[in-house]
């Protein structure tokens, strides 16, 4: 019974050489239950009987799904058109018991994670994983360590029932359904993802992943995480995402919420790299508190579209934000990112700093929003945009938005926008590098700075699958 | 042996502009050949035509290295071959430090898949004790290439590039401009160096400066995009005595 897990040596996964070996093509997996066609009142009390939930759940769902209906489309969003949603599935949960061993996961699901060395890194790296399959959480450990200090690493379905105060106060309180209609959708339907709870003081040690895989065509995942850092607490989440090449698109409307109480620091890292079928459609805010600390870094590097603005309201005296940002398109893809900053307290600062590169026909776009209420004294606000355009074909744009009411506060915003030379591309050729290796060589140097404090085997693979993107001139989706 | 054999060059704007007439010289492995001649003759022109940049078409005539044409193959893989230009004004790589450029390189010529991999700690020694041998500090090897690099700096790490990855031809622009003499001596003793181990040298300069500490086997004289005299190093001394004056061209310093 005691099998061992057959996991991809993360050297094997460096040996890759083409993207389309790492991701793969999508492959049959046994589901369970899978939910399609309009959205309606039914198929909301139906994923809501599937998880045996309270009704205060089925209530929030179902205000949730009316603000949808009534909420109009975002206009500045362009791509969105491309989803059917009557086409797509609203659940799909793969036929897998949740374990806390990979061995007792199908095979078939199994190989997701494994492909991408995620149980080697798990067993040497991070204090607990949550692994998300299409609508449901397949596999859920948290090292014990942490159990003794309190910590809490659940499926968040699994909090609903445990504790629902918690879930009550922060569940979508932070990210509101009735910002625009897509955090309504997500509210209404969401399934899968991970509840962190970390206790007041308590430091943990090595990061938390929750990583997140789309198995098929036309599936929508809707997962949702959310992260409670007590009073001078510290806690780093990781969230990854990935997708085989599908045959047809799928669609992720996630939602990341974060709480810091006073003086807790909540760092939450994303690398998303789903594959080139994926519409990513992001919801992420945090709130922090007096003197507390949220630092957002994403890199976004696979996607046929992504929506992704981090956000983060300072809340209390002297809160601070950062905010990373790296997006790549890489091809015939849009890449919408950004980040908003609302500062509604004294001595408050934010840096927000974006980069976006530009290959292959892609379009980066920044859109950002500082925000200095009045009476938030003293406070400083930092924006840098640099736009990368590697070739003619590609084009960046950035809007930025400032809206100052605090006459004491400094807002600084600097950008500039370079482009890829021939002088610059011969002289890494005069070296032996040709064209596709001197990119990614270039954006593996735009990604250092959230790449820093990542696991190194993180950072090998990730600096691999640049280079795979890049050494595709042309070829990629 | 590298060869050049009657070739002309034109470069690409407009139209097609002649550069180049009918240019013929050789290096033999581990001979230094020094190509000299005033501002604008088409020293530079020369080298970047030999590495194979894009902008500059061949007309007529053939680059060939240890007998094979490579004329029609693009710059990277002349350099996998073993041709290495060390620019006279290196452009700035932001984002891409020093270190990770020679990783990549290194890894390039060994065929490995990974470029950023670090299979062996002894390549990062020999960087280390490479980069301090042209007088440059290891922390250096951390900063993006030639980013905020002085004009010294640019070309002790553009020596420094070509001692690690050991080409078998080097193309050597203007390799001593901006140096004080300490700084030129320096380079010097590595290019003997670099000769001595057997790799050709082809050096292009205007001043015979750093001909006092770099003996050449031959001396190229270019004017106008023509080669017009050929000789040994007592050529490079008449240049340094009377400039260009016998080549008909007359430069005010």
């Amino acid at each position: 019974m005691t099998e061992a897990v057959k996991t991809t040596d993360i050297e094997e996964i460096l040996k890759y050489t083409s993207v389309d070996e790492l991701y793969g093509w999508e492959w049959e997996y046994a589901k369970e239950i899978e939910i399609r066609g309009r959205i309606t009142r039914d198929i909301i009390e139906e994923i809501s009987r599937v998880k045996k939930e309270p009704d205060w759940m089925l209530r929030l769902r179902l205000r949730a799904l009316d603000l949808f209906y009534r909420l109009p489309m975002p206009r500045w969003l362009t791509g969105i058109e491309e989803i059917d949603l009557e086409e797509l599935a609203a659940y799909v949960k793969p036929k897998a018991e949740r374990t806390e061993e990979w061995t007792d996961l199908p095979e078939e699901i199994r190989k997701a994670y494994e492909k991408l060395g995620i149980p080697e890194i798990e067993a040497r790296f991070l204090s607990g994983l949550t692994a998300v399959y299409g609508s449901e959480t397949v596999y859920s450990k948290m090292k014990e360590k942490l159990e003794e200090q309190g910590v809490i690493i659940m499926p968040i379905e699994d909090a609903v029932q445990k504790y629902p105060d918690l879930i009550k106060r922060y569940f979508a309180r932070i990210f509101p359904p009735s910002d625009h209609k897509f955090a309504a959708l997500h509210v209404a339907l969401w399934s899968g993802g991970a509840f962190v709870y970390v206790p007041k003081g308590v430091k943990v040690e090595q990061p938390i992943e929750a990583f997140f895989f789309i198995g098929g065509s036309l599936e929508g995942q809707f997962e949702h995480t959310l992260v409670v850092a007590d009073e001078g607490s510290y806690v780093h989440f990781i969230e990854g995402c990935s997708a085989p090449l599908l045959k047809r698109y799928s669609f992720h409307d996630g939602m990341v919420e974060l709480y810091a109480a006073r003086n807790a620091h909540i760092k939450f890292t994303t690398l998303q790299n789903w594959s080139r079928d994926i519409i990513n459609f992001n919801n992420k805010r945090g709130i922090a508190k007096e003197g507390a600390v949220i630092e957002w870094t994403e890199g976004s590097i696979g996607s046929k579209i992504t929506y992704t603005y981090p956000s983060t309201i300072l809340a209390g005296r002297g809160a601070k934000t950062s905010n990373i940002v790296i997006g790549i398109a890489n091809g015939p893809y849009l890449k919408d990112t950004g980040s908003k900053v609302i500062h509604a307290a004294p001595e408050t600062a934010s840096r927000i700093v974006s980069k976006s590169i530009s290959n292959n026909g892609g379009i980066s776009v920044y859109r950002g929003l500082v925000r200095i209420n009045k009476g938030a004294y003293n406070s400083i606000a930092n924006v840098e945009c640099d736009s990368l355009i590697l070739d003619e074909s590609s084009l960046a744009y950035t809007y930025p938005h400032n809206q100052v009411e605090e006459p004491t506060a400094t807002v600084s915003h600097e950008a500039k926008t370079g482009r890829l030379s021939e002088e610059q591309l011969f002289y890494m050729a005069s070296r032996g590098l040709d064209e596709g290796e001197a990119k990614s060589l270039i954006v593996i140097g735009m990604l250092k700075e959230i790449l820093s404090d990542l696991p190194l085997e993180f950072v090998s693979i990730l600096n691999r699958v640049i280079q795979l993107e890049f050494s595709e001139v042309g070829g990629v989706g | 042996m590298l060869e050049v054999k009657d070739l002309s060059v034109g470069i690409k704007a407009d139209r097609i502009k002649n550069i180049l007439y009918n240019v013929s010289l050789t290096v033999e492995p581990g001979e230094v050949h020094a190509i000299m001649g005033p501002n604008g003759s088409g020293k530079t022109s020369l080298l970047y035509s030999i590495m194979g940049h894009p902008r500059y078409v061949i007309l007529k005539g053939q680059v060939l290295l240890d007998g094979e044409d490579i004329t029609g193959l693009p710059p990277e893989e002349r350099s996998l071959k073993g041709l290495m230009l060390s620019f006279q004004h290196p452009v700035e790589v932001e984002g891409v430090r020093l270190s990770t450029l020679l990783i990549a390189a290194w890894n390039k010529r060994r065929g490995e898949a990974d470029l950023l991999k670090i299979g062996d700690a002894r390549m990062l020694r020999d960087m280390r004790q490479l980069a301090s041998r042209v007088g440059l500090k290891p922390e250096f090897l951390r900063r993006d290439v030639n980013v905020g690099f002085s004009g010294g700096e640019r070309k002790r790490s553009e020596l420094f590039q070509a001692l690690f990855l050991r080409p078998k031809y080097m193309l050597l622009d203007e390799p001593d401009t901006g140096l004080d003499i300490d700084g030129v001596k320096l380079i010097a003793e590595n290019i003997s160096r670099i000769a001595e181990d057997g790799v050709g040298v082809l050096l292009v300069t205007h001043y015979a400066r750093i001909l006092n500490y770099v003996r050449p086997d031959k001396v190229s004289v270019i004017v106008n995009g023509r080669i017009v005299d050929t000789g040994g190093p007592e050529l490079a001394e008449r240049i340094d005595r009377e400039g260009y004056k016998s080549y008909g061209v007359i430069e005010v310093d």
